[in-house]
C-alpha cells in the first residue's frame, strides 16, 4: 500500500491505493471527503490523534461537524491572523488533515486588527461568557435529551388525533432525525467556541516558560496550571467514593473480578438495606458523571460508563481492596493545591529579573484563566452529549433493524448520515403508504460489505503523513491541538527509515523510569488483557481509561501532546508516560520487554 | 579550640572572612554555618602564611624578586621561582605557627578520629581571578599524620610561586604585597560515591534543574576527568528527574594507606549500576537548594557519600561563573495589556 517517499516528505495521496476489495467502502465518505489529484501539493497527516480506528460511513459526521466549527471560529469568527481552518479527506477509513495557513503579510494584519477585537473581548470577559456556555450546553443537552424515541404505531394513536395534532408520527422520524444531527453540529460550535483561544492563553505561558526555563518538562509547566478539581477527574473520583461507600455499607465482598456488573446489581438488589443504599448511590453518580466514554467520544461504539458498566465495575475491586487495607482515596485536594502554588512560587523565584517575573505573572494569570474551559468542555461535549447523540442514532436504528433494513442495530452505523435519512425516509413513505419499504433489499449487502472493509482497514498501517514536507509548521491550530512540529516530522520520517533501531521517541508527558511487558491495546475492547505491571502501548491513551492506571505500570501513545488528558492522568497517578511517538503500536510487538523513560520521552525495546 | 591569627576553625569563619582564609576556607565556613555538613576542619590562614615568609625574607627576598620580574621573560621567571619554591619547602615553620597547626591537627584527629586529611590551597584573590586560579593551586589528598600535613602546608604556599601563577600575577600587575595563601586542613572522607553538582544546567544556563555527575569512590576521579561519570538533571523545584545517564564507571580512586590515593577497577556489578539511589540524589537537591539560596546565586558543589554512614557531605561550593557573568536580559516584558502576550503564539512571529 505504501509507494516509496517523495524526495523530501511522506508518499503522495494519489500513491495511496484503496486496500483492494474495499473501493464499494470507500465510495460511501462523500466526495468532498476523497483525495483529488491537487492535494498532492499539501501536507497531510493522519488524525490518528482523535481517529485512531478506521471509522465506520456514519461516525464520519464527527470528523465534519468538528471541522466545520473548527474552521468557522479560526476562519470567521475569531479570525486567527495566521491560519483558517483544516480540511479532511478520508481513505481506507483514515481521516487525513491539512490546516489552511495564512502567509500573505497584509492578510495577516488585517486579520491581526480583527483578531483582537475578537479574542480579546472573549478574553477580557473570559468569566462571563464561559458561564454563559454552561447555560448554553445545559440548555443543548436537555434538548437533546428530551427529543422523543422514534416510533411507529399501526395506528396514529387516538389522543394525537382528538387534539388535533394534524401531523402524523412518520413525520418525528425525520424530525428528531434531523434535530438530533442539527443538535451534534451545534455541539461542536460551542465545543471550538473557545478552545483555540484557551489553548493560545495556556501555550503562551509555555512558550515564556521553555524560553526563560530551556529544560523544563512540559508536565511541569501543565502541573502549574492544571485545574486540581477538573471535571475530567469526576468519574474516576465519583468509582473511588462508591469504592468507600462499598466498604462503609458492608457490601464490599460482592464485587469480585470475575462476576458481571448485572449479577452485582442483582445481588445488591437482594441484599437488604445496605445493598440499595449502595445503588442509590451509584444512581447520583451515574447521572452525569457516568456519561463518559470508554474512548475519546468519537466512536459510536465508544460506550458510556452509563450503556456497559462492565468498564467501571471491572475497577470496583481494586479500589475497594486499596480501601481495606487503609488508603483513603480521596485525591488530596489541599495538598494538590499547596504544591502547585509552591511550584509557581519556586519557578517565578528563579527568574533573573523583576520584569520576567511581572511577564511571568500576567501570562499565568491568563493561562488560569482560560484553564477551567480547556479542561472542562471535553466532558459535556464529547462524552456527554456525544453518548446522546450516538445513543439516539441507536434508536433509529432499532427502528430500521427491527422493519428488516439491516440485521443489527449497529448496523446503522454503516450508513452515512445522508443515507440515514434516504432510509428514515424511505420507512417513513412507506409507512404512510401501507406499502413495503425497500430498504431491506438495499442495506443489508452494503452493510456487509462495509463491516467487511473496516476489517480489513485495520489490518493494515497507514502512513503517519502525505505529501511534501513543510519547513516549518506555523499553523497555530496544529501545533496546539496536535502537538505536531517539524521536529516530530522528522521523527516519524526517521522512524519509517530507522526501524532496525531499539528506540521510540515521542513527548516527556509523566517522568519516571519503567521496565515490564508491552500490551498493544489497539482498541476500547481489548483493555481487559493489561495485567498489573504491563505498560499500556496504545494509540491513544484516553482519559476514561484512568481507572486502568492502576493496573498498568507505564503509557505509551502513538499520538498525543503532554497536555493530552492521558498525560494529566499519568500524572496524577504517577506513572511514567511517553506520548506522541508516531508508531509505537507499529514498532512495539505485543509481550516485548521494554523500558519507558517519562522523563525524556524514549521507550527503549528491550528484548 | 579556640580561632586565632594562624587557625580559624570552620565553624568561627565565613565569606566575609575570605581575605584571612581564602575563597575556599571561606566558603566551607559558610556551608557549615548554613547549617550543611561539611567534613571537620580548619584553615591556616593568611596569618600564618604573612608570619612564615616573613621569617623566609630575613634570609632571602622572595616578594620583591617576584615584584621585579617582567611577566614576558619566561626564562628569568623559571628561574627565580625554582629557587623561591625550593626555600619555601625548605625553610622551618615559626615556632608560634608550628606549635598551633600541631595543636589544632591533634585536635582534629580526636575530634575526628585518626583520621588521614585533605590540604588544599584556599586563595585569598577575587572571584573571576579565583577562576583561573582555581587550575594553578593544589590539593593533597589522604595525607595520613602531621609531619606530610606541615609539609603540605609549605606545598600548598610553594604553589603561589609556581611560574604559572607568577606570570598570571605579573603580566595583570597584581601588587605582590597583596599576595597571601590560606591552606584548608579538613578530615578525608571515606566515600562510597562521590561527585559534582550545579544549581543550572551547564548546557543551558536553565537556573531550573540541579545536575547532578557522580562516579563510585573519591571524587578526584569525576573531578579529574578520569571516568564518564553517571548523570541525572533533577527538577530544582519539583525532584523530577528528568535525565538519568547511567553510565559505565570501570575505575574509581581509592585512598592508599601511605597516603594519597590510587586507582582501581569497579567490581563488576557496579560498573553498570548507579552510584546514588533516587532518595540521594533527592537529598542532594536538597542540599543544592539550600546553599543556592544561602548564596543567592548558583553554585557548583562538590559532594560526597560517606561510605560507612551513608552520610552526604559537601567538600566544597563556589559560585558557578559561565553563565552568571552572562547578561541576563529579560525573556519577557510586562505588557500594558497583558492580553498581547497572546499574539506570540496566533501573531505568527514564532
Amino acid at each position: 500500500m505504501i509507494t516509496p517517499l517523495s524526495p523530501r516528505g511522506f508518499p503522495l495521496p494519489s500513491s495511496l491505493q484503496v486496500i483492494p476489495g474495499t473501493e464499494g467502502a470507500q465510495a460511501a465518505y462523500p466526495y468532498y471527503t476523497q483525495f483529488s489529484e491537487s492535494d498532492d501539493n499539501r501536507f497531510w497527516f493522519y488524525n490518528s490523534m482523535h481517529f485512531p480506528e478506521p471509522m465506520s460511513a456514519f461516525d464520519m459526521v464527527t470528523a465534519e461537524a468538528a471541522y466545520c466549527a473548527l474552521g468557522a471560529s479560526n476562519t470567521r469568527v475569531h479570525c486567527l491572523p495566521t491560519t483558517l481552518g483544516i480540511d479532511h479527506r478520508i481513505i481506507n477509513g483514515r481521516v487525513y488533515i491539512g490546516g489552511n495557513a495564512v502567509t500573505d503579510p497584509a492578510e495577516i494584519a488585517r486579520r491581526t486588527e480583527e483578531f483582537q477585537k475578537r479574542a480579546f473581548y472573549y478574553y477580557a470577559n473570559w468569566e462571563k461568557l464561559y458561564a454563559q456556555w454552561r447555560e448554553k450546553m445545559m440548555k443543548l443537552i436537555q434538548d437533546a435529551q428530551a427529543l422523543p424515541k422514534p416510533e411507529l404505531p399501526e395506528f396514529e394513536p387516538l389522543a394525537h388525533v382528538h387534539a388535533g395534532r394534524g401531523v402524523a408520527s412518520n413525520h418525528y422520524l425525520l424530525d428528531t432525525y434531523q434535530k438530533t444531527l442539527e443538535g451534534y453540529f451545534r455541539m461542536w460550535h460551542h465545543h471550538f467556541e473557545f478552545l483555540l483561544l484557551g489553548y493560545g492563553a495556556y501555550l503562551t505561558f509555555f512558550g515564556f516558560c521553555k524560553k526563560a526555563f530551556p529544560e523544563i518538562t512540559d508536565q511541569t509547566i501543565a502541573r502549574m496550571v492544571a485545574g486540581i478539581e477538573a471535571e475530567i477527574f469526576r468519574p474516576d473520583d465519583e468509582l473511588r467514593r462508591l469504592a468507600r461507600r462499598a466498604v462503609e455499607l458492608g457490601v464490599d465482598t460482592v464485587f469480585q473480578q470475575q462476576v458481571s456488573a448485572d449479577d452485582i446489581i442483582r445481588t445488591l438488589q437482594q441484599s437488604g438495606e445496605s445493598g440499595r443504599s449502595w445503588l442509590e448511590e451509584l444512581e447520583t453518580s451515574r447521572d452525569p458523571w457516568f456519561n463518559i466514554n470508554v474512548g475519546d467520544g468519537f466512536y459510536h461504539y465508544h460506550r458510556a460508563w452509563n450503556d456497559d458498566l462492565s468498564m467501571p465495575f471491572a475497577c470496583l475491586p481494586e479500589y475497594i481492596r486499596r480501601v481495606k487495607s487503609g488508603e483513603s482515596l480521596v485525591r488530596p485536594i489541599e495538598k494538590l493545591r499547596a504544591e502547585r502554588k509552591e511550584i509557581i512560587e519556586g519557578y517565578r523565584e528563579l527568574l533573573n529579573t523583576d520584569e520576567d517575573r511581572a511577564a511571568y505573572d500576567q501570562m499565568i494569570a491568563l493561562a488560569h484563566r482560560v484553564f477551567p474551559y480547556v479542561e472542562g468542555h471535553k466532558f459535556y461535549c464529547e462524552h456527554w452529549y456525544t453518548n446522546l447523540f450516538f445513543n439516539k442514532i441507536r434508536e433509529f436504528g432499532g427502528l430500521l433493524s427491527a422493519q428488516g433494513f439491516f440485521p443489527a442495530t449497529e448496523d446503522v452505523f454503516q450508513l452515512t448520515h445522508y443515507e440515514l435519512e434516504m432510509a428514515i425516509i424511505d420507512l417513513m413513505t412507506s409507512w404512510s403508504n401501507g406499502s413495503a419499504p425497500r430498504g431491506p433489499a438495499q442495506w443489508p449487502k452494503i452493510v456487509a460489505e462495509r463491516r467487511a472493509a473496516i476489517v480489513e482497514w485495520a489490518k493494515h498501517v497507514t502512513p503517519p503523513a502525505l505529501g511534501p514536507v513543510p519547513d516549518v509548521i506555523d499553523d497555530p491550530a496544529i501545533v496546539m491541538l496536535w502537538g505536531i512540529t517539524r521536529e516530530s516530522l522528522d521523527n516519524w520520517l526517521r522512524a519509517d527509515g530507522g526501524a532496525d533501531s531499539n528506540e521510540v521517541r515521542g513527548f516527556a508527558a509523566s517522568s519516571g523510569v519503567v521496565e515490564g511487558p508491552a500490551r498493544i491495546v489497539k482498541s476500547a475492547d481489548e483493555i481487559s488483557r493489561l495485567k498489573k505491571g504491563d505498560i499500556l502501548v496504545c494509540q491513544i491513551t484516553n482519559p476514561t481509561w484512568a481507572p486502568i492506571f492502576q493496573t498498568i505500570v507505564a503509557a505509551v501513545s502513538d499520538i498525543g501532546g503532554s497536555m493530552s488528558h492521558a498525560a494529566i492522568v499519568a500524572r496524577e497517578y504517577g506513572l511514567p508516560a511517553v506520548v506522541g511517538t508516531g508508531n509505537a503500536t507499529a514498532r512495539i510487538k505485543d509481550g516485548q520487554r521494554i523500558r519507558v523513560d517519562g522523563g525524556r520521552g524514549i521507550v527503549t525495546i528491550l528484548d | 579550640m579556640l580561632s586565632t591569627e594562624v587557625i580559624g576553625w570552620f565553624a568561627d569563619i565565613g565569606l566575609d572572612d575570605r581575605h584571612h582564609v581564602g575563597g575556599k576556607g571561606g566558603s566551607l565556613g559558610e556551608l557549615q554555618r548554613a547549617g550543611i555538613t561539611v567534613p571537620p576542619g580548619f584553615v591556616v590562614k593568611t596569618g600564618a602564611f604573612e608570619r612564615f615568609i616573613r621569617a623566609l625574607e630575613r634570609k632571602s627576598p622572595v616578594r620583591s624578586l617576584v615584584a621585579a620580574l617582567n611577566g614576558e621573560d619566561l626564562a628569568a621567571a623559571t628561574a627565580s621561582c625554582a629557587q623561591i619554591r625550593t626555600a619555601v619547602e625548605a625553610q622551618e615553620l615559626p615556632f608560634e605557627v608550628l606549635d598551633e597547626i600541631s595543636a589544632a591537627h591533634t585536635a582534629l584527629s580526636r575530634d575526628a578520629g585518626e583520621t588521614p586529611v585533605a590540604v588544599r590551597s584556599s586563595a585569598t584573590t577575587e572571584d573571576a581571578a579565583d577562576a583561573s586560579f582555581a587550575g594553578l593551586q593544589d590539593t593533597y589528598l589522604w595525607v595520613t599524620d602531621l609531619k606530610q600535613t606541615l609539609q603540605r602546608v609549605r606545598s600548598c604556599w610553594a604553589s603561589l610561586y609556581s611560574v604559572e601563577s607568577v606570570i598570571y600575577r605579573r603580566r595583570r600587575g597584581l601588587p605582590e604585597g597583596d599576595v597571601a595563601m590560606a591552606v584548608v586542613v579538613q578530615k578525608m572522607v571515606q566515600a562510597r560515591a562521590a561527585g559534582v553538582m550545579f544549581t543550572r544546567s551547564p548546557v543551558t544556563g536553565d537556573r531550573s534543574v540541579v545536575t547532578v555527575e557522580g562516579s563510585w569512590g573519591l571524587g578526584s576521579a569525576v573531578v579529574g576527568g578520569e571516568v564518564t561519570p553517571d548523570r541525572w538533571v533533577l527538577g530544582k523545584i519539583t525532584g523530577d528527574i528528568c535525565v538519568r545517564e547511567i553510565s559505565e564507571k570501570l575505575i574509581q580512586h581509592v585512598p592508599l594507606s601511605i597516603g594519597g590515593v590510587e586507582t582501581v577497577a569497579v567490581a563488576e556489578d557496579l560498573c553498570r549500576a548507579p552510584c546514588l539511589s533516587d532518595e540521594e540524589l533527592q537529598a542532594l537537591r536538597t542540599l543544592a537548594r539550600k546553599v543556592e539560596r544561602h548564596y543567592g546565586r548558583p553554585q557548583d558543589i562538590e559532594w560526597a557519600i560517606e561510605q560507612r554512614t551513608n552520610a552526604i557531605l559537601l567538600l566544597q561550593s563556589r559560585p558557578e561563573t559561565v553563565w552568571s557573568t552572562r547578561e541576563s536580559t529579560p525573556v519577557a516584558r510586562p505588557s500594558e495589556n497583558p492580553l498581547t502576550h497572546v499574539m506570540s503564539i496566533f501573531g505568527g512571529k514564532r
